[in-house]
């Protein structure tokens, strides 16, 4: 590539010329992001009050080894010494995290709030030198594809978690079909995170995207159509899907603790 | 309804450097910036450099950072600025000064001819015609609304603040290589230049490219990102490689 090379320095860190409350966007995402890492790291370490009846907390679902009785395979096992700190949610929290992590409207959200990289549009940067997502470390993000499918595998597993906590312990013994407000507030958690996982970029660009001539593909075409859709939307649903996901946690934890009466609507 | 305002305005010096110049006028109802810019040219400065030609919101010729906002001269209203306050008018950050509000743009030419020209596949029909669906060309279509005004390029950061022009082609660029890249008759081959020449890694998808652009061009969700993802099937995904080598 032919360069003439073009010698417009630096500024200096937050100078700029707009009027506008540029770090209020930063600002806030910053407080949004930094608020749910602290409450689900410590949500993930209480290892209690993650469920209550037929409701299971989504940061402990699935529950592999656990003490309640949605555990797959019973108590923890004997394998995992005592001194290691131990909370189903710790299996489980790292997967979902990283797909967030890695996926490319959290990336753009947060070299801006965090790493100031830029603080905003058209305003200066606190470091003159950078690599971009050109080498490493930021190279590693293209791992963001594998996530997507291990969150699809947890969106099946959620899926299962609402359809189960549509059974309530029968009085007499057994169980009964029945809807409760947990039981709503798991299934929008549930339409949240699908919206998404499946309007996500790399879902996006394997379900067609990476055709020229998609139309040539009738289902990848379909396929393709919806996840546009959906990605039009992606931010919101980031968003969302964020939000829901710590008050279903929230939701069933104080229901568990007694705070909160969980309404039976049918 | 005439109201007063006050303009500061860029002006370049003859050593290359430059300061704002403060200009007072009377702005009408109707007016947009470039209007306001040219009638301190007619009243008050008459060497005041200002690149323009349709006035319109087509031609991409009058970019320049409207109160620190990238933005069209032409398409920037004037009762959509709270005209109390000092309204600045400065030439685009990312490229070299020439005179006042107008820039060196040449760098983006220069940039444009290093990308892997069109080259279609054989022609499908013995008239030497080619049948695409209208979606598959839609796709692409979006990227053709582009006017190379050029304010992706100077609000990106990589190139206004880590000056990287000899290593990252810019959002312009980047839209432009999709529209090759992805163009249903096209057979050309540009992402190992994506990868190594043109420097898409760089890119930290900020989406300001997005917001500046004035003809809503999904730069960042419908060009960029989705070149990354071919970056990604070709260079860094195992499973995709072996997969293409069983095809």
């Amino acid at each position: 590539m032919e360069v003439v090379p073009v010698t417009i320095g630096s500024r200096g860190f937050a100078s700029t010329s707009r009027r506008d409350w540029w770090w209020v966007t930063p600002l806030a995402i910053f407080i949004g992001l930094s608020s749910f890492v602290g409450y689900s790291t410590w949500a993930a370490f209480q290892n209690a009050h993650y469920a209550f009846g037929p409701y299971l907390s989504p940061f402990y679902a699935p529950e592999i080894w656990g003490d309640s009785p949605h555990a797959w395979f019973g108590p923890k096992p004997g394998f995992i010494p005592d001194w290691v700190p131990f909370s189903p949610a710790l299996l489980i929290l790292p997967f979902p995290a990283l797909f967030r992590f890695t996926c490319y409207y959290y990336r753009g959200a947060y070299y801006k709030s965090f790493w100031l990289d830029p603080p905003a549009c058209a305003v200066g940067e606190p470091r003159t030198g950078y690599r971009g997502e050109q080498s490493f470390p930021l190279v590693m993000q293209n791992i963001h594809r594998y996530f997507m499918w291990i969150a699809v595998i947890f969106l099946l597993l959620l899926s299962y978690d609402v359809w189960l906590a549509l059974w309530f312990p029968a009085p007499g013994g057994g169980e009964t079909f029945g809807i409760g407000v947990g039981t709503i507030v798991l299934a929008v958690n549930v339409v949240l995170l699908s919206c998404y996982t499946l309007g996500c970029h790399v879902m996006r660009h394997i379900v067609g995207g990476s055709y020229d001539e998609v139309s040539k593909h009738p289902v990848c075409d379909r396929a393709y159509a919806c996840s546009t859709a959906l990605n039009y939307k992606h931010q919101l649903f980031a968003w969302c899907s964020l939000f829901s996901v710590g008050f279903a946690d929230i939701y069933i934890r104080l229901c568990s603790m007694g705070i909160w009466t969980d309404l039976r609507l049918l | 309804m005439e109201t007063q305002a006050t303009f500061k305005i860029w002006r370049t010096h003859p050593g290359g450097d430059g300061t704002f110049q403060t200009f007072k006028t009377t702005v009408t109802e109707g007016m947009v910036v470039l209007d306001v810019v040219h009638k301190i040219q007619a009243e008050q400065a008459p060497d005041l450099a200002v690149r323009w030609n349709c006035k319109a919101g087509k031609c991409g010729s009058c970019s320049a950072e409207i109160n620190g906002n990238p933005r069209l001269m032409c398409m920037t209203r004037m009762n959509e600025l709270d005209t109390w306050e000092q309204i600045t008018v400065e030439p685009m950050r990312t490229f070299p000064p020439i005179k006042d509000l107008v820039t060196d743009v040449s760098w983006n030419f220069r940039v444009k001819k290093g990308i892997k020209k069109f080259k279609p596949r054989p022609a499908d029909q013995p008239d030497g015609t080619w049948r695409v669906a209208q979606r598959d060309v839609d796709r692409v279509q979006e990227f053709r609304k582009c006017i190379e005004c050029f304010l992706c390029q100077d609000v990106c950061h990589v190139l206004r603040e880590h000056n990287k022009h000899d290593e990252f082609i810019g959002p312009r660029f980047l839209v432009y290589a999709a529209n090759l890249e992805m163009n249903p008759i096209d057979s050309d081959d540009r992402i190992p230049d994506l990868k190594e020449q043109h420097g898409i890694g760089y890119c930290n998808i900020t989406k300001c490219c997005t917001k500046v652009c004035p003809e809503h061009i999904h730069i960042t969700d419908n060009a960029i990102i989705p070149l990354k993802e071919r970056v990604v099937s070709r260079y860094y995904d195992p499973v995709t490689r072996i997969l293409r080598m069983f095809k």
